[in-house]
């Protein structure tokens, strides 16, 4: 690859400058180094950057020109020497610079600047590119298929030959319904939990059981994926949904629920924690010495004066619920069905998600594009929450600051 | 809560009646509700601690017997006739062979050692005989004999994969009466199983393949390894720690200590936060819109999935680094700044080597997430069946590969119930690796960490 040659050649000319750029300076002092205005060392790094960054530049436009087809294959080696006599001619500008009174260093530091602001724009840039992504491979999915037999249809049946009814409401229907049962098991654990170790327990507890429940967020979400096929999903199937008649089927939305709940305890209460933790002991303090007993002092005092923190922190769980992609690929089936039983397979957006884009499909058919069109709804909905969420913790973390 | 009298009605008459040893009725529903409540949480603590044991142990029980295999040890006489048909041992000529003549050698060689013991297993055929070994056998042979050609003509002690079935067998997941219903498996083959092994020919040993081997097609899971995988993810981990850190790290230096309070630092603080909780999929989208559609990186390479990994872990690491940043107390920049070190002299010397301990914390935290990471790589096309290692960096990072958490999922979308073994045993290793990175966190944290 001549990018990589020219690559380590501009390396070894950055290299090369700062030795220069450093005893060119010392030489300039004279015999007196406290005349220079900045150190030899930043000399050195203002010819070495100088060298370094057209030559990069030109390699990152030129492999950028590369891949979007502007330039073929072959162009590598022209880019690269591009870059090498940039970094030639930079090396050059920036040795003739140095005199003692050059301010080398408030000019490293400019440079150095403006890459910490290139830096802090690629949050931007990333909210950007999924936003237009989603945006733009949405509108071509709209063209081709009708706005409100997405929105409004209630059935998901994708053919490859086409005449595909794309309807998102199944779909949204099982999301939800599965992050619904998912809160149901997370939030009174986790709030529970959280209570309980904030409130009760000794330090020795608190140091023990706070790391493992840590370690539940820390298991990677395939995990609970496999262990909802592999044990939860039969489990509940031999002892509770084939009884009573409920359903034959291993995964469900029960299994997914319930193992998502799990996989969300940590997340409720390691917030929740944080939330309690935030209640000014003063309020504690007047409640018990009012004569309340601890519970009565948490459930009339703390809860209610952590409650808007609280409510956050389930808004939280919620996004995430609706987020989860492997739990529910592995343990909630694949069919689209609007139903109520909660040990009937259903699927949800991101599973249909995952469907629609793997495997061998064109990008111009609608049951490919119409990922994108869940995944810009997934987005919406996540983001809705989050933002009402990070406004109420906000709110709440000022009301006690 | 007021001046006012109680009435004096009821229990609260009653009350000034009794005597303060002895609980009266109201006193005792309070302090059974106190402990009511008290259960509540330690019941929910519990909960949480038991579904955690669960989950470990049933990964543990289901994957622990990936790491050991039933091997064959049989001699093999490597026909040069049907091996080396020119005769002159050149690898070009020779790998015309096909898998299929090996297969042959290795069937001939089976035929004769368990003929050679005189077994007596009424209804035994020789399909039975020569299935017992791996499909995958002959082409580990065939690859050995072309990395090796004077074996040619030699007769080797050969130490066979057995079929996965067998293996099961071995392991507990397949017994005769499962046999009897399998089209793969018949209770002859089992019977001679048994007795190979009785005479110490058929051994279960640690697999040490496992970890070295790529995947294997369906119908060999007893040959399927997470070689592959493990390097992909590695490749992915070594693109992260290149991107995500120092632009991770430089943003954050940025927001904490230059940016002046003005709307533009404001939206960007805002949408560092929502970004930490768009959904990982929502990534996985952005990757195959941006990076394979429009970029036209190849798919299935572990540059894209570092890339994507990156944009991810990106706020993890942003976030916790500004924690460490905020964490030195302000008497450490007024000091460099008071003997005349510049703004950013006096970060970049004094501020952030300080906040080193709590940055390394929050990034290794972040990796660790982004190896487990699965939903996003699905999109980007890292479930292909891939067998093939790829190339050392920086150019085997465009080349197609695996990831452990995907790898995973790959097998769970399997029909032999072997793979399950296999899905748990990667998730083993992957969980020994998170494990790992946590536990360096922690130690890091404990070691250096400074309270002010």
């Amino acid at each position: 690859m001549p990018l990589s040659w020219a690559l380590l050649a501009s390396l070894a000319l950055a290299a090369a400058g700062y030795m220069v750029g450093r005893s060119r300076a010392f030489a300039s002092a004279g015999a007196d180094s406290r005349t220079l205005h900045s150190r030899p060392t930043y000399h050195g790094m203002s010819v070495a950057l100088l060298a370094l960054i057209p030559a990069l530049v030109i390699m990152v436009l030129g492999a950028l020109a590369r891949m979007t087809g502007l330039l073929s294959a072959e162009a590598g080696g022209v880019v690269g020497l591009l870059a090498l006599g940039a970094a030639v001619i930079g090396l050059g500008i920036g040795v003739s610079r140095i005199n003692a009174g050059f301010m080398a260093r408030n000019a490293v530091e400019k440079i150095v600047l403006g890459f910490l602001i290139f830096c802090s724009t690629i949050a931007i840039a990333t909210t950007l590119g999924i936003i237009l992504s989603l945006v733009f491979e949405t509108g071509n999915f709209f063209s081709q298929y009708d706005w409100r037999a997405f929105f409004f249809g209630t059935e998901f049946v994708p053919r490859f030959e086409g005449n595909s009814r794309l309807g998102v409401l199944p779909l949204l229907w099982g999301t939800l319904y599965i992050s619904f049962i998912a809160l149901l098991v997370a939030v009174p654990i986790g709030l529970f939990g959280a209570i309980y170790l904030s409130e009760y327990a000794g330090p020795r507890t608190r140091s023990l059981a706070k790391p493992v429940i840590e370690v539940l967020a820390g298991i990677p979400t395939i995990v609970y994926g496999l262990f909802a096929l592999v044990t939860v999903g039969p489990m509940l199937r031999d002892a509770i949904a084939q009884p009573l008649g409920l359903g034959s089927s291993a995964s469900s939305v029960m299994t997914a629920g319930l193992v998502m709940g799990i996989m969300l305890i940590p997340f409720v209460s390691s917030l929740s924690d944080d939330i309690i933790n935030a209640v000014p002991q003063s309020l504690r303090d007047g409640a018990l010495g009012l004569g309340s007993t601890p519970s009565e002092t948490i459930k009339q005092v703390v809860l209610p004066a952590a409650l808007p923190g609280i409510v956050g922190a389930v808004l939280l769980a919620a996004s995430r619920a609706i987020g989860e992609t492997m739990i529910v690929v592995l343990g909630a089936g694949a069919a689209a069905t609007l139903s109520l039983n909660p040990f009937e397979a259903m699927t949800t957006i991101t599973v249909k998600i995952v469907s629609q884009l793997t495997g061998d499909n064109d990008f111009s058919s609608p049951e490919t594009l119409v990922a994108f069109a869940l995944g810009l709804t997934l987005f919406v909905i996540t983001l809705c929450l989050n933002i009402v969420a990070l406004i109420i913790v906000r709110k709440y973390r000022e009301q006690y600051e | 809560m007021t001046d006012m009298p109680l009435p004096q009605t009821g229990r609260a008459g009653a009350r000034t009646k009794g005597s303060l040893l002895q609980a009266d009725s109201r006193t005792r529903r309070r302090n059974a509700a106190e402990k009511r409540f008290r259960a509540y949480g330690v019941t929910a603590i519990a909960i949480a601690i038991l579904a955690l044991v669960f989950l470990l142990t049933t990964i543990i029980r289901d994957g622990a017997s990936a790491f050991r295999q039933t091997y064959l040890s049989i001699p093999v006489t490597l026909d040069a006739e049907i091996l080396d048909p020119q005769g002159n041992r050149d690898v070009a000529e020779m790998s015309r062979v096909l898998t299929l003549g090996y297969g042959r050698v290795l069937d001939a060689a089976l035929d004769r050692s368990i003929g050679s013991l005189e077994l007596n297993i009424p209804g035994l055929s020789e399909g039975d005989v020569d299935g017992i070994v791996s499909r995958e056998a002959s082409a580990q042979l065939r690859q050995r004999v072309l990395n090796d050609p004077e074996l040619v003509g030699q007769t080797v002690e050969l130490n066979v994969l057995v079929n996965g079935r067998i293996d099961g067998y071995f392991k507990g997941r397949v017994t005769m009466a499962s046999a009897e219903r399998d089209s793969n498996v018949s209770p002859q083959q089992l019977l001679l199983a048994d007795a190979l092994a009785e005479r110490g020919l058929l051994v279960t040993r640690f697999n040490r393949e496992f970890i070295t081997n790529p995947d294997a097609s369906d119908q060999r899971p007893e040959a399927a390894g997470i070689g592959v995988a493990i390097i992909g993810s590695v490749y992915m981990m070594l693109v992260v720690l290149f991107l995500a850190v120092p632009i991770g790290v430089a943003a954050s230096i940025y927001l904490e200590e230059f940016a002046p309070k003005n709307r533009i630092t404001d939206i960007i603080e805002v949408n560092i936060s929502n970004l930490a909780a768009v959904p990982s999929i929502v990534f996985g989208i952005l990757g195959l819109a941006v990076f394979i559609n429009f970029a036209g990186l190849p798919q299935s390479a572990p540059i894209v999935g570092g890339l994507v990994l990156t944009l991810m872990t990106l706020p993890t690491i942003i976030i916790a680094t500004r924690a460490a940043l905020k964490a030195v107390p302000p008497s450490i920049r007024d000091a460099a700044l008071g003997v005349g070190a510049s703004k950013m002299q006096s970060v970049f010397h004094h501020v952030l080597p300080l906040a080193m301990p709590g940055i390394l914390t929050g990034t290794i935290i972040g990796l660790a997430q982004a190896l487990g990471e699965t939903a996003p790589l699905l999109l980007i096309g890292m479930v292909a069946f891939v067998r093939e290692y790829p190339g050392g960096p920086p150019e085997g990072l465009f080349d197609p590969a695996s990831a452990l958490p995907v790898q995973v999922y790959n097998w769970t979308q399997r029909s032999d119930p072997a793979f399950v073994e296999r899905a748990s045993g990667a998730i083993i290793v992957l969980l020994i690796f998170l494990l790992c990175m946590n536990l360096l966190a922690v130690y890091l944290r404990r070691r250096f960490e400074r309270r002010w």
